[in-house]
């Protein structure tokens, strides 16, 4: 299905189905959908070799919205479906929309397999915490005591941190944005489009209605400086106000520092590149939840081979050895007799 | 084969000429048996037999070994005419270890031969084998020709010489039971002389020690005067042309690989390992070089859900599993209903609920299929009879998908996966074009006047829907779980538009009928009682109705290919009778349907024992409900 044509330009009005959105006034949804349909235009796409792939929640009526192929399947498997597309369809660029329920609890077995098999594929994960469609249970990331529905005296089970169980499953490309700056997460979204394989993006999303303002100590404009800490590949992590604060790397742990304290040469630089992921993995693990430094930007982003094009090669070798299937010989591949 | 003769110089010893013959080979589960007797079919099919197997096997790999759980069986039935099961009591049983004994002497007809591994015989494992006394010395097997003989031990002399050790050695006493029982029945010596030779070519010390062993055991045979002389069975008398031996899951990997020439789609299988449909697996994986892609998934959700997203992408998707593996699928089958994308759901029925009997057949996933998920979700099944008939059944299941852009349910069992028979080939050229049309232009238009895919436009013929894919330029569309409006597929939660929905999903399928052959009576059709079957009962319905007309009664069947929709002409040719009898290897799932369909007094004939039907079962199920006055 390629074409040699050069690829049209595109504005964000090209990226936009007919249908009319329908997600909460004021919900995170919106200005996630508006980043990616502001990102795609500069990916060098044809929309027709663009397929969004998503499960079931709020987030997943994200292909609804896009002026692309799509498939809005159930709940937890897109991963697994995207793996058989991307698969079968290593000319299309294929992305997974999903939440936290969806990816990390009903479908956590797909979302760990596509990242360790590292298939060509580009995770959105929506982490607002709560489960929005169903009405506002806990999820797997709702941290400890959480007050729900389902949970009148508060959630007892441990929430999961995205970034910690994507880089735990060995994926080559993680990241984590949020839905209150569009900038950077135009910037994810292009970095996790470029990168061969698996990528995920976490992505703090408000879900106004259920569980508002999780990631308002942090995300907040004002608070932002002070608790977000960005991660800019081969640069010192450093934050705060003045950028008066950094990461240090200190007895085989992270910890916090004032950068007049440590000096400058003490703070550890940023590389997204190293194999090992235990670094990275520190890194997810320096906050305890958003009402701390958290860490945004780039995690890991390592090159493996991609899942899908090790399909293709072994196809291709086949070919080279056996010459293309004939059904005839296929037939007659055991033990024949004649009957006269 | 002339190595018959040469391999026989058994002047003093004349082979004596009979029609058929039912061989079981019994032992403990590292014996071999499995091998012995699928080497024993192959020789047999390349003679030219015709024949018909039924490996027994247990699910452990490895039982504790002597106890009759680790007893793993192989039956074979070879004759020089047509035959359809794999025999009802066996004629011969070669008995390796006293569980073997135990668990199947019963079977043996009455006054079959039997070969016993006497070395096996020791107190300890008697015991193990839950023998109080020594059968051999009890009068237990009064009444049975008894071969006893030293295995074993005979087997280890023969190999002294290739300095195996001892316990090697043993290993190779299942190719000297191979090699009498060779003698025995005049199989040609040759292709397994040569087949040890490719199948153990990675060491050159087993194939010289079984080699040696299989000697042996021919050379006994011709030599020990226990046996007054050879048998012969003439190959049978097959129509003319080029055959192979072929086992149900292979015939079915290979209906599936031509499927996918036949269509000109590249072949997709998403699976996950499960007994006994793995092989499946294992065969496609092998043929990369047809554009087969195979991919083992993380669970049996994602094998379809992997298939399913291929399928959106313009593959000629697959997912192949058994009844545990069909129940997780369930709600990704329901999600290719509502995307009518084309999908084949590959289900190799073992014995239920839950794991069941692994190894064991059954036939009890009709209903599941037909109705084993939510909301209204028909879909077309096609169940394989034979186990070469898998070719052409797996051809058709995706034929059906295909055109009708459906998931298709393609039934078959333990019993067609595993047992073998021989297969002539079918002319390439004359396999059906199954290939499919996908949308170019736009269809429809937007509310804003822009030419766009309408996925949920019909064909008005086959009322499947118009098929765009990914790609293709001016038809970017989404597909997906929620009810979707008529023709534009936006996403509808109208009530009267879901009612529609519900209709015409239910309609395509019911309209397939039309593109289906008619159903066939073959019998007496002027019988008052006709037998309906489905699936791998044929061969033994086929025996069954066979002895019943052996006695001058009349009896008519009619066998099913296609359990949804059902053959259109099928509710006509009930009418023409009066008794109904249904035998199944469930409870009575088909004649539920009958029941419901028809209105006929469908009767059952059940069986739920992990083993096929015999002849003779049908037979008298027959002749019962004949008697029986109403
Ligand atoms: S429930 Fe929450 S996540 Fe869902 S649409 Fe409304 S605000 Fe957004």
């Amino acid at each position: 299905m390629s074409t040699t044509a050069p690829v049209p330009e595109t504005t964000r009005k090209d990226w936009m189905s007919d249908q009319e959105v329908r997600w909460c006034p004021g919900c995170g949804d919106y200005s996630i959908l508006a980043a990616i349909q502001l990102a795609l235009p500069d990916m060098g796409l044809r929309r027709e070799e663009v397929a969004f792939v998503s499960g079931i929640g709020c987030a997943a009526r994200f292909p609804y919205y896009m002026n692309t192929y799509g498939m809005h399947s159930i709940h937890g498997r897109a991963p697994a479906i995207a793996t058989g597309l991307a698969m079968a369809r290593p000319d299309l660029h294929v992305f997974v929309v999903s939440g936290d329920g969806d990816a990390l609890s009903i479908g956590g077995n797909h979302l760990i397999h596509a990242l360790r098999r590292n298939v060509n594929i580009t995770i959105l994960l929506f982490n607002n915490q709560i489960y929005g469609l169903t009405k506002g249970q806990y999820s797997p990331t709702s941290e400890v005591g959480k007050v729900t529905k389902s949970t009148p005296f508060g959630s007892i089970d441990r929430p999961f941190n995205p970034v910690s169980v994507a880089l735990g499953a060995e994926a080559t490309f993680v990241a984590r944005t949020h839905d209150m700056d569009r900038k950077h997460m135009i910037e994810m979204f292009k970095r996790a489009h470029a990168h061969k394989g698996a990528s995920i993006i976490e992505i703090y999303q408000n879900c106004n209605v259920f569980n508002d303002g999780a990631f308002g100590q942090i995300t907040a404009k004002d608070s932002r400086d002070a608790m977000l800490v960005p991660l800019h590949h081969g640069e010192p992590i450093r934050f705060g106000n003045e950028n008066e604060r950094g990461v240090v790397l200190d007895r085989g742990g992270l910890r916090l520092a004032d950068v007049a304290d440590v000096g400058e040469d003490a703070l550890l630089v940023h590389d997204e590149t190293r194999d090992d992921p235990s670094i990275a993995f520190m890194l997810s693990r320096l906050a305890h939840g958003p009402y701390e430094p958290t860490p945004v930007g780039v995690f890991r982003a390592v090159e493996r081979p991609e899942y899908g094009e090790g399909v293709n090669q072994q196809l291709a070798a086949a070919q080279d050895d056996k010459g293309p299937g004939d059904l005839h010989t296929l037939l007659r591949s055991g033990a024949t007799w004649d009957v006269g | 084969m002339s190595d018959t003769v040469q391999d026989q110089p058994a002047a003093a010893q004349p082979a004596e000429s009979i029609d058929r013959v039912i061989i079981r080979f019994a032992g403990d589960s590292g014996d071999g048996m499995q091998l012995t007797g699928d080497r024993f079919t192959s020789a047999s099919a390349l003679f030219g037999n015709d024949l018909a197997t039924l490996p027994d096997f247990p699910a452990e790999i490895r039982a504790p070994a002597g106890t009759i759980a680790g007893v793993s069986a192989f039956q074979v039935h070879i004759s020089d005419h047509d035959i359809t099961t794999p025999g009802d009591a066996p004629n011969v049983l070669v008995a390796m270890n006293p569980a073997a004994l135990h668990s199947d002497l019963y079977r043996l007809e009455k006054g079959g031969s039997l070969i016993v591994n006497t070395d096996a015989f020791s107190d300890r494992n008697l015991a193990k084998a839950g023998y109080d006394a020594d059968p051999l010395h009890d009068g237990t097997l009064d009444g049975y020709k008894v071969y006893e003989i030293p295995m074993t031990e005979l087997t280890k002399k023969s190999v002294e010489h290739l300095g195996v050790k001892p316990r090697d050695a043993e290993r190779s006493k299942n190719f000297f039971a191979l090699g009498l029982v060779s003698w025995m029945y005049t199989r040609p010596v040759e292709p397994t002389l040569e087949w040890i030779k490719t199948k153990f070519a990675k060491s050159p010390q087993v194939i010289d020690a079984n080699t040696a062993a299989f000697k042996a055991g021919h050379a006994f045979g011709e030599t020990a005067e226990l046996f007054d002389h050879p048998y012969e069975i003439e190959p049978a008398d097959h129509e003319p042309g080029t055959y192979t031996n072929i086992t149900g899951n292979v015939a079915l990997a290979w209906g599936l690989v031509a499927a996918g020439q036949l269509s000109g789609m590249p072949l997709f299988l998403g699976s996950y390992p499960i007994t006994p449909a793995s092989d499946i697996l294992h065969e496609l994986s092998k043929h990369k070089n047809f554009g087969v892609r195979t991919m083992q998934a993380e669970d049996e959700i994602a094998g379809v859900g992997a298939a399913l997203g291929a399928a959106f992408g313009g593959h000629l998707a697959i997912t192949t599993t058994s009844g545990p593996g069909v129940a997780l699928k369930g709600e990704t089958i329901g999600l290719a209903v509502s995307l009518e994308l084309p999908l084949v759901v590959v289900d190799i029925q073992r014995g239920g609920p839950s794991t069941g009997l692994p190894t064991k057949t059954e036939a009890s996933d009709l209903l599941m299929a037909l109705y084993g998920r939510h909301g209204e979700s028909p879909m077309p099944i096609v169940a394989a009879s034979t186990p070469a008939g898998c070719f052409a059944d797996a051809i058709e299941a995706c034929r059906i998908a295909l055109k009708y852009r459906t998931p298709v349910f393609l039934l078959s069992d333990g019993y067609l996966a595993n047992g073998a028979e021989p297969w002539k080939l079918p002319d390439v050229e004359s396999l059906p074009d199954i290939s499919t049309e996908f949308a170019t232009e736009p269809n429809g238009e937007n509310p804003g006047g822009d030419a766009v895919h309408h996925p949920y436009v019909r064909d008005p013929d086959t009322m499947a829907r118009a098929w765009a894919l990914p790609g293709t330029p001016g038809l970017e569309h989404r597909v997906g779980g929620l009810e979707k409006a008529d023709g534009s597929g936006n996403v509808s939660y109208s009530p009267e538009n879901h009612e529609k929905m519900t209709h015409l999903r239910q309609a395509k399928i019911d309209a397939i009928a039309r593109d289906i052959p008619d159903a066939v009576v073959e019998g007496d059709t002027d019988a008052d009682l006709v037998v309906v079957g489905w699936g791998s009962t044929w061969g033994a319905i086929s025996g069954g109705i066979d002895r019943v007309r052996a006695r001058g009664r009349k009896v008519a069947r009619i066998h099913l290919r296609h359990l949804n929709p059902l053959p259109p002409n099928l509710g006509d040719l009930l009418a023409g009778f009066d008794r109904f009898l249904v035998p199944e290897m469930n409870l009575g799932q088909l004649s539920k349907v009958l029941r419901a369909e028809f209105l006929v007094d469908a009767r059952s004939a059940t069986k739920v024992k992990g083993l096929p039907f015999t002849a003779s079962e049908i037979e008298v199920a027959i002749l019962d409900h004949m008697e029986d006055v109403r």
